[in-house]
Formats: C-alpha cells, structure tokens, sequence
C-alpha cells in the first residue's frame, strides 16, 4: 500500500491552496452519473473514472462527480446530469469515456454544453414525458 | 456483467440504499483457484420474506418499477461457475452477501477492473458510508479503511483531485500485491 506518509504531504499541499477554493464556493459544478444495475452493465464505471481522472487531471477543485440511481430510461444508459449553477441542468446519454473527457473540456471548463450528446439533441426530448 | 468487479459495484449500490454507515469488502482467493466475494453492511437490513425476494429478478423494494436485477445476476454468474452464493440479513442489523466463484470455470468472469470500482464507490460517496477494504491471496493481504484516510486527511476532503490520483494508484497496488494475475 503507497503509505500515508504521502497521503499527509498531499494534505499540506492541499491545504496551502485553500485560499483558491474558498473562491470557488458557490460555483460548484456537479456531475452525477447514472450507476444503477442498467447504468454499470452499460459502462457507467468508465464513464465515472474519465469524469474523475479528467477532473483530476485538470486540478479542477470545484467539481464533484456523484452517483445516482436508475431513472428508468435505462436505454440511454450510461448517463449523467451535469449542474453548473445559474444554468439548466444538462442531460447526457449513451456516454464513454471520450464523451465524457470532452464534456469536462468543452461544458464544465470553456461553459459550453455538448449539444450533440444531450438527451434532447438526439431526438428523445418527447420520450422524457413517459419516462419514470 | 463482464466483470466480477462490476457485480460488486452493483451490489454496494443496495447497501448505500439501505443507509449503511460502513461497508465491508472482502476479496478472498486463498484457496487458490476460489474466488470469495463478501460484502457486509449495517444497512436497515431486510426482513426473512424481502431477503428471499432479493434473490428473484421480480423482487424489489422500490416501487417505480417490478424488477431488479443486482442480487439475481451476481447470483447467477456466481452459480455457473459452479460456485456459490448467500445472502443473510436481518432488520436494523445488516445485510451480507457472500459469491464465490470458481476461477478455473469457463464461465467465470474476469476480476475486472477492482480498483475503478473501489475508486469510485468511495469518491463518489465520501461522507457515508465508509469503507473497510481487504484483499487477500495465499501469501499477501492488504487493507484499507477510508476512515484512515480521512482521518489523516482532517480538513481536506477525499474527493480532492491529488488525493483522488493517490486513492487510485493506491488501490491498483493493492490489487496487483494481492489478486494480481486473475483480473483479465
């Protein structure tokens, strides 16, 4: 196991940075990914791991990825809603990994969504309303 | 699903559901050519007749729908290679979940990814519940308690980019000291 040693040198780098969070409160982004039985068996762990390592990759604090259960339009699976205050929430399906690192690049750092892989571009706007 | 590390990242998914404030993982492969997955929780637990719905794909507590499918595919996958599968729980205790698998049965799905199923439950839940990780073969055993973790993290939290990255490689080396060689 790496030790805790490391662990405690991570800490006090973290928190000499603390002053940058405290700027970033109040615009905190979540990502939350679908990881119920259909979300996993369609490769919603990927999905997470890019959104994680992307997020860490780019230093980015204020994002957080949580995990949510079935929506029941296990279809578009895998799945993640992406909240960026003061904006709409913002629905993605049928996501991997690729999708997922150009959903941190383009929405969450440059504020632009990625039309094309949202639930409305791809024509299922009108199945939403049965979905339960 | 193709991994038994995706069973078990399906799994946990019940006992967060049932409000569990620790979570225990045990990945066992001692006996050599057995697999023993053991996921115990302190979750609300279920009571004898909802514990033998569980193991049907008709049986769930939730009321958007009639089926759910965690507890019987695990079962399923775990059966065909021969092995085994349990689950005992009772209410206001917990619940656990026993599947073994025979690692030499045709049937018997790669380990998968562990570590990005460990990684993730625990980021992607980092106040409740906790994890007591711990993996062992014949000859290494490695564990791991995210109370640890937090505990020398104080202020900072888990889900913190640089700790992330750490939690991550530190996870794969524990699967690699332990389990190495059966996860593809």
């Amino acid at each position: 196991m790496k030790s805790l040693q490391e662990l405690e040198q991570i800490r006090q780098e973290t928190l000499q940075r603390i002053n940058l969070r405290r700027e970033d409160k109040g615009s905190e982004v979540r990502v939350v990914v679908g990881m119920a039985t259909c979300g996993i068996a369609a490769g919603a762990r990927n999905v997470m791991m890019a959104f994680m390592t992307e997020a860490s990759k780019r230093k980015l604090n204020h994002v957080t990825i949580s995990q949510t259960g079935c929506v029941g339009t296990c279809r578009f699976e895998p799945m993640a809603d992406v909240f960026v205050p003061g904006q709409e929430k913002v629905t993605y399906v049928n996501l991997d990994e690729k999708k997922a690192a150009r959903i941190v690049s383009e929405h969450i750092v440059n504020g632009n969504p990625v039309r094309e892989f949202t639930i409305t571009s791809q024509g299922l706007d009108a199945e939403k309303g049965d979905a339960k | 699903m193709p991994e038994i590390a995706l069973h078990l990242l399906d799994l946990v998914q019940n006992s967060i559901r049932a409000g569990a404030k620790t979570v225990r993982i045990v990945i066992d492969l001692s006996a050599q050519l057995l697999l023993t997955l053991t996921l115990m929780d302190d979750g609300c637990g279920m009571d004898e007749e909802m514990a033998a719905l569980a193991h049907s794909p008709f049986g769930t507590s939730r009321t958007t729908r009639k089926v759910g499918l965690g507890i019987p595919l695990t079962r399923e996958s775990a059966l065909a290679t021969g092995g085994s599968f349990s689950l005992t729980s009772e209410p206001g205790i917990g619940t656990t979940v026993t599947a073994s698998f025979d690692t030499r049965h045709i049937d018997c799905p790669p380990l998968g990814k562990l570590e990005d199923t460990l990684v993730s439950l625990i980021l992607a839940n980092p106040d409740q519940p906790e994890f007591e990780i711990s993996l062992s073969s014949k000859d290494a055993n490695e564990v791991l308690d995210t109370r640890q973790i937090k505990q020398t993290l104080g202020t900072v939290p888990i889900t913190t980019p640089d700790v992330a990255l750490w939690l991550t490689a530190c996870l794969r080396d524990m699967t690699e000291n332990t389990l190495g060689g059966i996860t593809s």
